[in-house]
């Protein structure tokens, strides 16, 4: 079946009974892709998920589509062949913080900068869950898990800092436990050129449960997210805070206090200066920014490669494979 | 002028710094010689880094060519010319030089400084040393009297001193009435945009020719045409001349190729060469790390293309576990193995065979890939074009090992047309039946639905696979279920095999030679001498290691002795002692260096 128009978010699910625990946020992130994908209007037979090794990866078993569930961190390297194959194919990269920000580091980060038109779905729980529970490159200093029983002393990455700094195209962060949001940023993946890191926090309530219930949970949320709109100016806590830029610090001000609006940082995704800002905002005395942080247009790399294929193939003539073999210095011998 | 002396064959070594332009003299008299229809072999030798300290033996660079008018089969093992442009360059070759053989030697290349920094004595000149009539020796002043030929250019001295290698090649032609016109073409070509250059070394070639005509003392030599079988010849390197058959087979398959690879020696020629060939529809891709570039390949493969792949030993081992990947998914690819000395980084820039056990066997888990491997430089064209018809029809990653020898050596091929090619396709699934992405064939082979094709969605990985369907798996039964059906699926292959066939000598006998890869050559010449000599001897070569040819086994049994000779600790000889009966004994060489013809040779003189 290749007519969009009467797909529903179940022509998208798979036979396969769904085997994460009972309760995990990767349940949501699945049905929100179910549910948005009706609407982006990809022929099935055109969509592929790619995924690496984790919990997170047993996603494309689970999409009724093309799909890989390929090595441990591998998954932007069998993407971008596959794109590189076939750009004409809608490729969703799903993969976890140990697969893309520790094993697969160096994938994650040259996809990034060669900009394929691809998306990145990184789950991050801050933990290895298939693994029953090692602390992970994003776990917090100080966790006690099985592998850091005095806790971790592994500084954490900064998965959105990464991205910036490898010269990504589009990032965002969202949570599994904030569907409508989590939509509207999987649709505007979806309709960026180049490649999209999407990271959602994901929880993982076998091994860490709660590890973003500061963000997730109701009472907290509004007072510890900045949700972005582009073009509006930064405000949280029901809009009592805000966020100002003073020089280039970002800082956060009472909007009673003798400040309005006026004063506030207006967001703009499309300023690489102010997404960096927005990136350092990673303390736990910091609010934290969701929403779009950066995106920008740049060439991707397949449509260069396509190119430098055309052009090649304009001044060249099609190549003649008979004419290649004999090459420039051939004799006869009667 | 001298009569010129009328000789079956010849074997000149160029020798000198790395920065001396040796591998452009080298490979312009290769062109040529190739062109005067001549059989020939050629073998450079590069240091391990690019600009090692000048005039030291380190930065000594060299290419050996054997030509002649008789059938050549090795690049030869001691020089009838050394060209040895400075005191290391001689220091480095000139032990290897054939009594009575011609020494040619740039005059300013072994003062006092070229001395110190090749670690001879700095005040005896070596040359000195040469008793009169031992050899011919051409001491020349090659850098002066090629900055006269080129005085008047408005050039730097350095510039001007870059055409010195022209000049000692013009002489080198005068010796062997070789032609100039090749390598005249070829500079036109290559100084298109330098004007003054070009005529620096059109300048340089010319003067070091009538050099030789002025000293009209010297002898003069001819190798007649070689007597080669009809047909169109040019000459080939193996890196080339394997691309060549990638892409071939492609066409041959209506798949587009794609090649990821990383930098590393002595495979990344072949990253070059398909970089350079867009308007054939190659799609290659230089990735971050040798993992991507095979994770990439199987993202291709997946995706539809013919995919493929290639490192030497140190990457080929960071592709392992991919490489395992690609057997669960049964997709084709290819992956090739340009052979280096290891273990670790080992010796970049020599060859060896010593990646045969980590072909067989360097997975985790049972994971059979056939395994290939070409055995002249024009055969790297045929292996690359099995290779992939392997991949494409059964639907598998299959394993190419070439060696460095084999890479960077040239000889005149034959060259086929593309219509003499096998024909090859694809087991695309086409029916509009459900799909079952792991149903196979009486070939034990699976149907190939790539993504775009509607109705044949499906899901596939690393985990096992259900039978059929290709659902995850963790049923003990289908495990082993499924282990043998893949290990069965790869021993079918053998069936597709041209028969093995004796090259050389009787069907049965006393010894029995039989070789893989790159020692074909030498093994050849060796088995060659011994019947001329009168023993019982035959030649048999595979090019499929695994699996083996079917019938391998009756061959071997019509014989004493198996000698097996290897570049390695023994290999292969130790996979046939395990697969067959006899006295199956091993001859090993482990010094980055090919065989000589007579080392086999003596080895079978033992055994006979
Ligand atoms: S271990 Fe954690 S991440 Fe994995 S499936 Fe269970 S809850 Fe989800």
């Amino acid at each position: 079946m290749s007519n969009n128009e009467t797909l529903t978010s179940k022509d998208f699910a798979s036979d396969q009974d769904v085997r994460w625990c009972p309760g995990c946020g990767d349940y949501s992130i699945l049905k929100q892709m179910q549910t948005v994908l009706p609407s982006m209007g990809i022929a099935r037979e055109n969509l592929v998920f790619i995924s690496g090794i984790g919990c997170s990866s047993r996603f494309p078993y689970y999409m009724n589509s093309y799909g890989m569930h390929s090595i441990h961190g591998r998954a932007p390297s069998v993407a971008t062949g596959l794109k590189l194959a076939n750009p004409d194919l809608s490729v969703w990269i799903v993969t976890g913080d140990g697969d893309a920000l520790s094993i697969g580091g160096n994938q994650l980060i040259h996809l990034l900068r060669r900009n394929l038109n691809v998306n990145i779905l990184l789950f991050n729980n801050e933990i290895y869950g298939l693994t029953k529970g090692q602390y992970s490159p994003t776990s917090e200093i100080g966790k006690q898990t099985k592998s850091s029983p005095l806790g971790s002393i592994d500084h954490p990455f900064n998965p959105i800092a990464l991205a910036l700094g490898a010269e990504a195209t589009f990032v965002a962060r969202t949570m599994d436990r904030d569907p409508v949001r989590l939509r509207e940023v999987l649709q505007q993946a979806h309709e960026h050129k180049g490649t999209s890191l999407v990271e959602i926090y994901q929880n993982c309530n076998v091994f860490n449960d709660g590890a973003f219930e500061k963000y997730t949970d109701k009472k907290q949320r509004d007072s510890t997210s900045l949700f972005l709109e582009q073009g509006k100016p930064i405000v949280f806590d029901g809009g009592k805070k805000g966020l100002r830029l003073n020089g280039l610090q970002p800082q956060v001000v009472e909007l009673a206090n003798g400040y309005s609006e006026n004063d506030l940082w207006i967001h703009d995704s499309q300023d690489a200066t102010k997404a960096h800002l927005l990136s350092r905002l990673f303390s736990d005395a910091d609010p934290r920014p969701f929403g779009v942080l950066y995106q920008t247009e740049r060439s991707c790399y397949e449509e260069a490669l396509t190119e430098q294929m055309d052009t090649s193939l304009k001044t060249k003539g099609t190549g003649d494979m008979n004419a290649l073999i004999k090459g420039k210095n051939s004799w006869t011998v009667s | 002028m001298a009569q010129a002396t009328v000789l079956q064959k010849v074997i000149i070594h160029f020798a000198g710094d790395s920065g001396d332009g040796i591998q452009l003299a080298g490979s312009q008299f290769t062109t040529t010689t190739a062109l005067q229809g001549n059989d020939l072999r050629t073998f450079p030798d590069f240091p391990a880094e690019i600009r090692a300290p000048i005039g030291t033996i380190a930065g000594v660079s060299g290419f050996q060519i054997h030509f002649g008018s008789i059938a050549v089969d090795t690049p030869g093992s001691e020089p009838d010319v050394l060209v040895a442009m400075n005191a290391a360059a001689f220091s480095k070759n000139f032990g290897n030089l054939k009594k009575g053989g011609i020494l040619i030697v740039n005059e300013s290349g072994f003062d006092k400084r070229n001395l110190k920094l090749a670690k001879l004595p700095e005040d005896e000149n070596p040359l000195e040393q040469i008793a009169e009539g031992d050899y011919k020796v051409f001491n020349i002043n090659i850098s002066q009297l090629n900055r006269d030929a080129v005085k008047e250019l408005t050039l730097s001295t350095k510039e001007k001193d870059q055409s010195k290698n022209l000049f000692v090649l013009g002489f080198v032609y005068w010796l062997y009435s070789r032609d100039l016109a090749p390598t005249l073409d070829f500079l036109k070509d290559k100084f298109k945009a330098k004007p003054v250059i070009l005529e620096a070394n059109q300048k340089a070639l010319k003067a070091g020719y009538h050099y030789g005509e002025t000293i009209e003392a010297s002898e003069r030599f001819v190798v007649e045409k070689a007597d080669l079988p009809a047909g169109d010849y040019r000459n080939i390197v193996g890196n080339e001349s394997l691309s060549l058959g990638l892409m071939a087979a492609a066409q041959k398959a209506n798949l587009e190729l794609f090649f990821a690879g990383y930098p590393i020696t002595p495979a990344s020629d072949i990253l070059h060469f398909l970089a350079r060939q867009k308007n054939f529809g190659v799609k290659t891709f230089q990735a971050e790390d040798e993992i991507s570039a095979v994770t990439a390949a199987i993202g291709a493969s997946f995706g539809g293309a013919l995919a493929v792949t290639a490192s030497s030993g140190p990457g080929i081992a960071l592709k392992g576990e991919a490489m395992g990947l690609a057997v669960m998914l049964e997709i084709p690819m290819v992956i090739v193995n340009v052979q280096r000395g290891g273990p670790s980084t080992g010796l970049p820039t020599k060859t060896e065979q010593a990646d045969l056990f980590q072909a067989l066997y360097g997975r985790n888990g049972e994971a059979p890939i056939p395994v290939l491997a070409p055995a002249t430089p024009s055969d790297c064209f045929d292996t690359a074009v099995e290779a992939c018809r392997l991949a494409v029809e059964r639907m598998t990653p299959v394993i190419l090992l070439s060696d460095g020898y084999l890479a960077n050596g040239s000889e005149p091929w034959k060259f086929p047309k593309m219509e003499d090619l096998p024909a090859m396709a694809a087991p695309f699934a086409t029916d509009n039946g459900t799909y079952l992405a792991y149903a196979r064939d009486k070939n034990l082979t699976r149907k190939w639905a790539i993504p775009g094709t509607p109705g044949k969605e499906h899901r596939v990985g690393g985990l096992e696979k259900e039978a059929q369907t290709g659902n995850v798996s963790y049923n003990p039964e289908n495990h082993e279920k499924m282990v043998h059906t893949r290990a069965q699926k790869v021993a079918l292959m053998a069936n597709t095999y041209a028969p093995l066939k004796i090259l050389q000598g009787a069907a049965s006998g006393k010894v029995l030679v039989l070789g893989w890869g790159s020692t074909y050559g030498a093994i050849k010449v060796a088995v060659r001498w011994a019947i001329e000599g009168g023993l019982s001897v035959s030649q048999v070569h595979i090019k499929h290691l695994f699996p083996l040819d079917t019938n391998l086994g009756e061959i071997l049994a019509q014989f004493e002795t198996i000698i097996v000779p290897e570049l390695n600790n023994g290999q292969l000889v130790k996979v046939l002692n395990q697969e067959f009966k006899g006295r199956i004994v091993g001859l090993n060489k482990i010094q980055g260096l090919p065989f000589k013809a007579k080392e086999i040779l003596e080895e079978i003189e033992k055994h006979v």
